[in-house]
């Protein structure tokens, strides 16, 4: 049997959304394939898989990510599919207890990754909020002055994502100071 | 003296490829040569075998084919790196030991 569910996470919190899935898991519904805010599970036993994601460094069919893939396959997990850059696995409990990572250092490089989408979208909507701006003032246009408003807000929010991503990586930095 | 400590990671990997291994070969040894304290990521060690190699530390051995599981093995560099870190935490130890017998 699956079963299909469709939920929505935001960018800042895949920690959550991995939380989730392996609360699924415990209850016997195993992730099984990935979509757009869409997951389908098949039954296990409860219990039986825990389920990790990542952010792949480049683009799931780049060589580089092949070969990190078969190499986690390699370690007995198994790769449940891609969503865009993200790559999600499950592992049999029966196999050992199963984590991507096991040191801050890594922990902090993959925040680093993540960083790397809002930050790139912000200067995107914030370059192109100000030529509308400088358009909307030559034309006096309403319809120009909309577009600039609404990248406007939608800057805000990638900087919302990047603040939120930051301050996760800031409490990992903190850590490190200490800890290996 | 630059700083030379290696991550536990690191120092463990180098220990490791004395003999080669492929990557749940050296997770396995890993968490065995420590009585099962050390347990290496997969992503973690992922990155950190990238690093080595890069550094010349370790070297991945010509597979045969392609599906065979990429072998890896330390290198005279390596061995370099591992016996400088084995004489730094000597010296943690020793000092780790006076001060407590001084208590």
């Amino acid at each position: 049997m699956q079963k299909t569910i469709h939920k929505l996470f935001w960018l800042w919190d895949f920690d959550k959304e991995e939380a989730w899935l392996n609360e699924m898991a415990a209850k016997g519904l195993v992730l099984a394939e990935v979509g757009y805010a869409r997951y389908v599970f098949e039954d296990k036993a409860p219990g039986a898989y825990q389920i990790r994601l990542e952010m792949l460094q480049k683009q799931p069919s780049h060589p580089e990510s092949q070969d990190y893939i078969r190499f986690l396959e390699e370690t007995g997990a198994e790769h449940i599919g891609t969503f865009y850059s993200w790559v999600y696995f499950r592992k049999n409990t029966n196999e050992g207890s199963f984590d991507l990572f096991s040191d801050v250092e890594s922990r902090i490089k993959h925040l680093n990754r993540i960083l790397v989408i809002p930050s790139i979208l912000l200067a995107f909507t914030l370059l192109n909020s100000y030529s509308w701006i400088d358009r909307y003032i030559e034309n006096n246009d309403a319809g120009n002055l909309a577009v600039a408003l609404l990248l406007s807000v939608l800057s805000l929010f990638m900087m919302y994502a990047f603040i939120r991503l930051f301050v996760k990586r800031l409490k990992l930095k903190k850590d490190s100071r200490l800890y290996e | 003296m630059e700083s030379t400590a290696l991550t536990e990671a690191v120092y463990y990997v180098l220990l490791s490829l004395y003999t080669p291994l492929h990557g749940y070969g050296i997770m396995q040894k890993i968490e065995s040569m420590s009585a099962g304290r050390v347990r290496l990521a997969a992503g973690t060690l992922y990155g950190a075998l990238g690093s080595m190699v890069e550094k010349g530390w370790i070297k991945a051995l010509p597979g045969e084919t392609r599906s065979r599981k990429k072998e890896y093995v330390i290198t005279q560099q390596g061995q370099t790196a591992v016996k400088q870190e084995l004489a730094r935490l000597k010296e943690l130890v020793a000092n780790g030991e006076t001060s407590l017998k001084m208590e």
